[in-house]
């Protein structure tokens, strides 16, 4: 079965809880018993149709002010696919979360008000996207109902995000549009009948028709160690395996390989999973691997292929989007994780602070807030072997860590 | 385009291409052994914390589980789930720890529910906070599924607590890609959750590609019940309480989660084996946790007891 990971975004009332709760009453994802819960609060409300929103906003402060304020996980699967929909708020407050649902998501759902159509949020959500290199985006142009299923208000709205998508320079993103009523269900699941000038699919029948082509994003092998196993029992008295998962690539037994940071090389012995033995390790898999020779590796080591060494450094430059309450200054210092490599950072450089509606940047700012995205430098305590985001996602990223509270502060893009 | 095919065919038989919520799982064991010095597996005998074993099984494998298993037990839980806890922490050579709700009572910490919908579901937080001191655990690691319940599709895969166990919802780390922060302040310990992903369908699809047991409970059996509340109840008068007019008969159930006796209710099924589970679960139109009484106290009923320090 495949797995499809989804981020939806959108303002305040664009009804992105309504289309979700939407989706899984028409995939028939929603429970009898989940449903009638949402009848009785829907008609204790007074209102007079289902209020979907019931069924996402899991807090009790979320109910209370009728919004979405953390990153919430829904699950529904059609006969193909199963779907996991990241719905996250899309006030400017958080940003963060936004990020947050999109790196770990394959596509994003925008959602745009048909009646106010491009916000300053959609130009946000767009620059999100880009920022995160999200390459399928369904633009779900809502309450079609409300503007009386206009096609040329539909149009209008397409020439915008064209506009922005033009603006944003990210080539090969792949934008759809489909015009919707969430709260009828016009296009969402099934074709609407009251919207005969729209000849496209319906918003699930893009979702489903996206094949995930793992080739697309195929890049160099990276084997980061999250642990070395060692049973020390009579039958596996020398057995020395490292655990991790595979990025980027495959890794097969017989390929020469180098570790970092000592460099020394060795050839794949065997590829473990559980009990079996495999010649060939896909992408995305977590397995267990030995080598030909008695080489000193621990957590944080990688493995890479012979001649596809990444960068070793110990300066970096990066996008950074700030998560935390203290400001990102000059000359802070923080944890930095990569992958599951773990050191220390100082900032050395705050060159920017980037505008997320794409009017441009501001040089040397003083500080990066939560929720601002800027550029920066930094020094690390030990060397970090890394690839630019554009060319290795996985490799390509890093999260800060506040030293004081142990918070996650930002999360940055590697240049 | 049937030479591709053809050739995907061979292939199979010598590569691995582990599936997408399996390979999240593992990683997330590893990631905890790798950040914590005191991980245990909280292990109620349910399906969920059986999938969980199997995984941190084939996290580790050759070696043995590298962490204890701990159940918090009520005193209200099925036979069958007990017998089977034992088997399988000895069958897999793993520590097994067992803290009872009783004691908790009897040391005067908390008071046992009394009358009709009495359960000591909620009195287990404070055994597990005792247990968690005891120990000095810093990682939980538990069965939870986002899918399950609202307040916990909010739920982080490393989810910070502090002293008191407290889950503070409008404050979570963000969690980025892969990259799991488990930095925590003395006397804070941190809840796993490695199969937040995984939806009821999966695990039972899991449990049936992996020929994984479970306790005889989760299949069709007879046995004694009665109805409340259009419910189906165990007919357990030591720990069930039965009101004189609610009628006890024998009836073919089975239970699609597991927990107290006292809060988990039956379904009528003839479902016998995996396949027939696999297809109910399938087709049902009520979700798992319908039938879990301890949901159905409040709307925010999860929520606040996770505030509280419950799993």
């Amino acid at each position: 079965m495949n797995v499809l990971k989804i981020a939806t975004a959108g303002s305040v009332d664009d009804g992105k809880s309504t289309l979700i709760g939407r989706i899984l009453y028409d995939t028939k994802s929603l429970t009898e018993d989940k449903l009638q819960a949402i009848r009785e609060k829907s008609k204790q409300r007074g209102f007079d149709y289902l209020d979907f929103s019931l069924a996402t906003d899991g807090l009790v402060a979320e109910r209370e002010q009728g919004i979405t304020i953390d990153v919430a996980h829904i699950y529904f699967s059609t006969l193909n696919t199963s779907f996991i929909i990241a719905d996250t708020p899309g006030h400017i407050e958080y940003t963060r979360n936004m990020v947050t649902g999109a790196s770990n998501s394959q596509v994003s759902i925008v959602l745009v008000d048909a009646r106010n159509g491009v916000v300053e949020q959609t130009y946000r959500h767009f620059f999100i996207n880009n920022l995160l290199r999200v390459k399928d985006i369904i633009i779900a142009v809502n309450k079609m109902d409300l503007v009386e299923y206009s096609e040329e208000k539909f149009n209008q709205i397409k020439e915008e995000i064209k506009f922005i998508a033009d603006k944003s320079g990210y080539q090969n993103q792949n934008i759809k549009f489909v015009p919707i009523s969430a709260l009828h269900g016009d296009n969402v699941v099934e074709k609407s009948t009251k919207i005969s000038w729209y000849t496209g699919k319906s918003l699930l029948e893009y979702l489903e028709g996206l094949h995930l082509n793992d080739t697309q994003d195929y890049s160099q092998t990276r084997f980061p160690i999250q642990t070395v196993i060692r049973p020390k029992t009579e039958n596996y008295h020398d057995f020395r395996g490292y655990a991790g998962k595979l990025y980027g690539g495959d890794l097969a037994v017989g390929d020469k390989v180098t570790v970092l940071p000592s460099g020394t090389n060795s050839t794949i012995k065997k590829i473990h999973f559980f009990d079996k033995e495999y010649q060939v390790g896909k992408k995305g898999s977590s397995v267990n691997i030995t080598l030909k020779d008695d080489v000193n590796i621990s957590r944080g080591d990688m493995l890479v292929k012979q001649g596809e060494e990444p960068k070793i450094v110990r300066e970096l430059d990066a996008t950074i989007c700030w998560m935390d309450k203290t400001p990102l200054k000059l000359a802070d210092k923080y944890y930095i994780k990569h992958g599951v490599n773990e050191a220390q950072v100082k900032i050395t450089g705050l060159s920017s602070l980037i505008h997320t509606d794409f009017s441009g940047k501001q040089d040397q700012p003083e500080q990066l807030s939560l929720n601002e995205i800027g550029e920066i430098s930094l020094k690390t305590s030990k060397s970090l072997f890394v690839d630019s985001f554009k060319e290795n996602k996985a490799n390509g990223t890093f999260i800060l860590i506040n030293t004081k509270t142990n918070n996650t502060a930002g999360v940055g893009f590697i240049k | 385009m049937w030479f591709t095919y053809l050739k995907d065919q061979v292939m199979n038989t010598n590569y691995i291409k582990v599936g997408a919520l399996e390979s999240e799982s593992i990683y997330i064991f590893r990631e905890v052994v790798a950040q914590f010095e005191k991980p245990v597996v909280l292990f109620s005998g349910g399906k969920d914390s059986i999938t969980l074993v199997r995984l941190a099984q084939k996290a580790f494998y050759p070696a043995k589980i590298p962490f204890p298993l701990l159940h918090i037990d009520t005193g209200h839980n099925f036979p069958e789930t007990i017998e089977f806890r034992d088997r399988l922490a000895e069958e897999l050579g793993v520590e097994l720890i067992v803290r009872n709700v009783q004691d908790t009572i009897n040391s005067g910490k908390v008071k046992e529910e009394s009358g009709k919908y009495a359960s000591r579901n909620g009195l287990q937080t404070a055994t597990l906070l005792d247990a968690i001191e005891e120990f000095g655990f810093d990682a939980c690691i538990g069965g939870a599924r986002r899918d399950e319940e609202k307040a916990r599709a909010k739920e982080r895969i490393f989810s910070v607590r502090d002293d008191f166990g407290q889950w503070d919802e409008k404050n979570q780390r963000p969690e980025l890609f892969d990259m799991l922060n488990g930095r925590i302040a003395l006397g804070q310990n941190v809840r796993v959750f490695p199969i937040s992903n995984w939806t009821e369908l999966d695990v039972w699809s899991y449990i049936q590609k992996e020929k994984i047991e479970i306790p005889s409970i989760y299949f069709a059996h007879k046995r004694e019940t009665f109805i409340r509340d259009g419910l189906i109840w165990s007919a357990n008068d030591d720990i069930v309480f039965r009101e004189k007019d609610e009628e006890v008969k024998e009836r073919i159930v089975r239970f699609r989660t597991v927990g107290d006796m006292s809060c988990t209710a039956a379904v009528l099924s003839k479902a016998e084996n995996i396949e027939t589970v696999v297809k109910e679960i399938r087709t049902s139109t009520i979700s798992e946790r319908g039938a879990r009484i301890d949901d159905k106290r409040s709307e925010a009923a999860m929520e606040k007891r996770k505030q509280q320090g419950y799993f």
